[in-house]
């Protein structure tokens, strides 16, 4: 017990006692972003193998609708702007616009986990019932993953940028930074995800 | 996380737990960090090291009569599980990296210390998890490749754990990559060039990038096989309309890398080691990183040479074959430059030595079989055969091990202010070497002649060659012994060492042995030339 209380009090006095110094936090998510991006990586290769030898079976269903998925693609676009319009208002110190950008920009988010909910419930297949349809239901489900968690983020950010006692002002970009980061990475993947999975 | 101020550090070491306490603490130190995963990894070790002689025992008969055949399954799995992902590489990339990396750059701890503390975390609880595993219904019995349709077939909780004990041990260390490659370049001392780091930075550079790069990969095809077993979807298993090689082009796009990041980090070491016991510069700087990153950068794009057997069509056994052959010239460069290293060079036979010695022998003939087995003819006809067990083994024991044993002798005096004995270390020395060549010399043979692997019987008339094989393993068991003698005699009454007892260059040899809390009471030396020997001005200026 005495070393976990020690260590407690050892990580606040270490707050206390950090300098100024050049910040490279960003530069280790980027890092962190092209490990997650090689997971996507692994999944996209997977699939484009799949489709390359593996023959769907007769009577097998496998069949993809574009509407819901391009207005999806489109709503996390408008996300991502939004995001960046939350980051240039907390630029200008304006907290409560940040504040309202980010809350519009989670909404998205959500907007876009019902419509892909929507889609899960009315698509023709399950998990199990082919090949293809495991591998749409584990590379989307893999980034809706993605997107609920983004998605949580930014409501904490969000609620964080309150004026009074928030922890994400001008003074500590940082969350909002590595959030947006996020966030834009995740809307990447999408994009792809939207070209392998439905387009091609 | 940052650099600290100087004026304060006092205040941070009263607040630590003190002496051995603090090892078991979620200490931020970069140094206590290393330690940790060096002891952790250690114990691992023996447990793995239990379980490899288990092997050798059933295979002195050619009958399973020691243990049943799924048992053997089973022991073997977690040999290799355990040898590969709690003791090697934890250990090359973990242990090491922490305790030396932040001196090389010229930094007072990790970029980020927090990450650091709990990457190291991660690891105890996902060993023991594989370790009891073995109780709840069998461990995994797939073999550390966990190949489909097998790894799908066995019994499932077994494999289960096995696969979330990877994912978090996977999981720590692209944390640890992360945390490397921040540190080494973003938080090297002003001045400092990354042409003018110690050559081990160089090897976790490119080792953390294959970290970065490739373990995603395992996790990712890793959650694909735990749908295949536990909601029943077909990604890997035939019956379903899956497809078992699109695993095996996943799992080896890791584990190819796997074995760089395995030797990268001993080839950095060794690197360091060399010049200091030979009293020489290390023999070509540059073409030393030029190999390095040319091993990264091959070492991404050979995977499939573990799959010539698995239906490869024609070109993809051409590209394959070529590139694995090209990986030989940065390796053999390598070579030639620690020979060169030593050519002329006022040697001190020491244990750390003789251990860095016996690595360059071993894994000469470890990259010679490496080669061999990446020409296609020949590899058809020893795929899973002994040969490649023997192979395997000259790499990551000959190799990796070798290595680190030498590492612990060299670093031993940083760490504790204490002298190994030498007598001890090298009668361990010379048991290793002997076990070890006898325990995996004559598998070469074994598998020319078709003994296949992972399989609790064979041939009778293997069986005098496998008994030679099981007296080396009996060698390399007993030879842990007097190193752990000599480790703990030496903590308690070793001959003090004094700060620099090698006469070093290198920056972690510039503080106290073992060093203050923050690496050096003042400002961290500024070394420019680490492997400056011979150069009595160099010598003045950096001392």
């Amino acid at each position: 017990m005495t070393s976990i209380n020690s260590s407690t009090k050892t990580e606040t006095t270490r707050d206390e006692i950090v300098e100024d110094h050049e910040d490279f936090r960003i530069f280790g998510l980027i890092t962190f972003l092209i490990a997650d991006g090689m997971t996507f990586a692994g999944f996209f290769a997977a699939y484009l193998t799949y489709k390359a030898v593996n023959p769907l079976p007769d009577g097998s269903i496998y069949e993809l609708e574009l509407p819901i998925p391009t207005l999806n693609t489109i709503l996390l676009l408008i996300s991502s702007a939004t995001f960046h319009k939350a980051g240039k208002a907390l630029l200008k110190r304006k907290n409560s616009n940040c504040q309202r950008w980010l809350l519009l920009t989670a909404f998205l988010g959500v907007i876009f986990l019902v419509c892909q909910l929507f889609e899960y419930f009315h698509l023709p297949f399950g998990l199990t019932d082919n090949l293809f349809a495991s591998t749409f239901y584990a590379l989307t489900g893999f980034h809706g993953l993605h997107v609920t968690l983004g998605t949580l983020m930014i409501f904490i950010i969000a609620w964080q940028t309150r004026i009074n006692g928030g922890r994400v002002s001008y003074e500590n970009m940082f969350p909002l930074e590595a959030v947006e980061l996020y966030w834009h990475f995740v809307d990447g993947i999408w994009v792809i995800l939207f070209v392998i999975l439905y387009l091609l | 996380m940052t650099i600290l101020l100087d004026n304060k550090p006092k205040l941070k070491e009263s607040l630590q737990p003190k002496g051995i306490l603090r090892y078991f603490s979620f200490s931020l130190d970069h140094k206590v960090i290393g330690i940790q995963y060096l002891v952790c990894g250690f114990l691992f070790y023996l447990v793995g090291g239990t379980l490899a002689s288990a092997i050798r025992i059933e295979l002195t008969s050619p009958i399973s009569d020691f243990m049943p055949r799924d048992v053997y399954n089973q022991v073997l799995t977690l040999h290799g599980t355990i040898m590969i992902f709690l003791w090697i590489v934890p250990v090359v990339n973990g242990a090491f990296g922490n305790y030396l990396i932040p001196f090389y750059v010229g930094a007072r701890d990790m970029a980020f210390p927090r990450l650091n503390a709990v990457a190291f975390w991660l690891i105890p609880p996902s060993g023991l998890m594989l370790i009891v595993s073995y109780f709840v219904d069998g461990a995994a019995q797939a073999g550390w490749t966990a190949y489909p349709p097998l790894s799908i077939t066995t019994p499932q909780s077994g494999q289960i754990i096995w696969i979330i004990s990877v994912l978090l041990l996977g999981g720590s260390s692209i944390f640890g990559g992360i945390n490397f490659i921040a540190t080494i370049l973003k938080l090297r001392r002003p001045g400092l060039n990354l042409m003018q780091l110690p050559m081990y930075c160089w090897a976790m550079l490119g080792t953390s990038l294959l970290v970065v790069l490739s373990t995603p990969v395992l996790a990712g095809t890793l959650i694909l096989l735990s749908f295949d077993i536990i909601a029943h979807t077909g990604f890997f298993n035939p019956v379903l309309g899956g497809n078992v090689v699109v695993y095996q082009h996943l799992f080896w796009f890791y584990s190819h890398p796997a074995v760089y990041i395995m030797v990268l980090p001993a080839f950095g070491l060794v690197s360091e080691i060399l010049p200091i016991h030979c009293r020489k510069p290390l023999f070509g700087y540059t073409t030393m990183v030029f190999s390095i990153m040319g091993i990264v950068v091959l070492g991404l794009v050979v995977w499939a040479h573990h799959m010539f057997t698995s239906g490869t069509p024609p070109w993809m056994r051409l590209f394959f074959t070529i590139a694995t052959a090209f990986i030989a010239v940065p390796t053999g460069i390598k070579f030639f430059n620690w020979v060169a290293t030593m050519w002329g060079g006022k040697i001190s036979i020491n244990s750390a030595m003789l251990f860095s010695c016996g690595f360059i022998i071993n894994f000469v003939f470890g990259g010679i079989t490496g080669v061999a087995l990446a020409q296609v003819p020949f590899d058809i006809h020893v795929h899973d055969t002994y040969f490649v067990v023997a192979h395997f083994h000259y790499i990551v024991y000959g190799g990796s091990v070798f290595v680190i044993f030498s590492s612990v002798y060299h670093w031993f005096p940083k760490v504790t202010g204490k002298l190994l004995s030498e007598k001890l270390g090298i009668l361990h020395f010379v048991l290793t070497f002997i076990g070890f060549n006898l325990c995996f010399a004559p598998q070469h043979w074994l598998g020319l002649n078709g003994m296949p692997r992972r399989v609790a019987e064979y041939d009778p008339q293997f069986q005098f060659v496998n008994q030679i094989s099981s007296a080396g393993a009996l060698l390399m068991a007993i030879s842990t012994i007097p190193f752990l003698v000599n480790i703990f005699i030496s903590i308690k009454n070793g001959k003090k060492s004094g700060d620099n007892p090698w006469n070093a260059l290198t920056p972690e040899w510039l503080t106290s042995s073992p060093p203050p809390v923050e690496n050096w009471e003042g400002e961290p030396p500024l070394v420019k030339e680490p492997y400056g020997y011979g150069n009595p001005i160099l010598k003045e200026n950096n001392n």
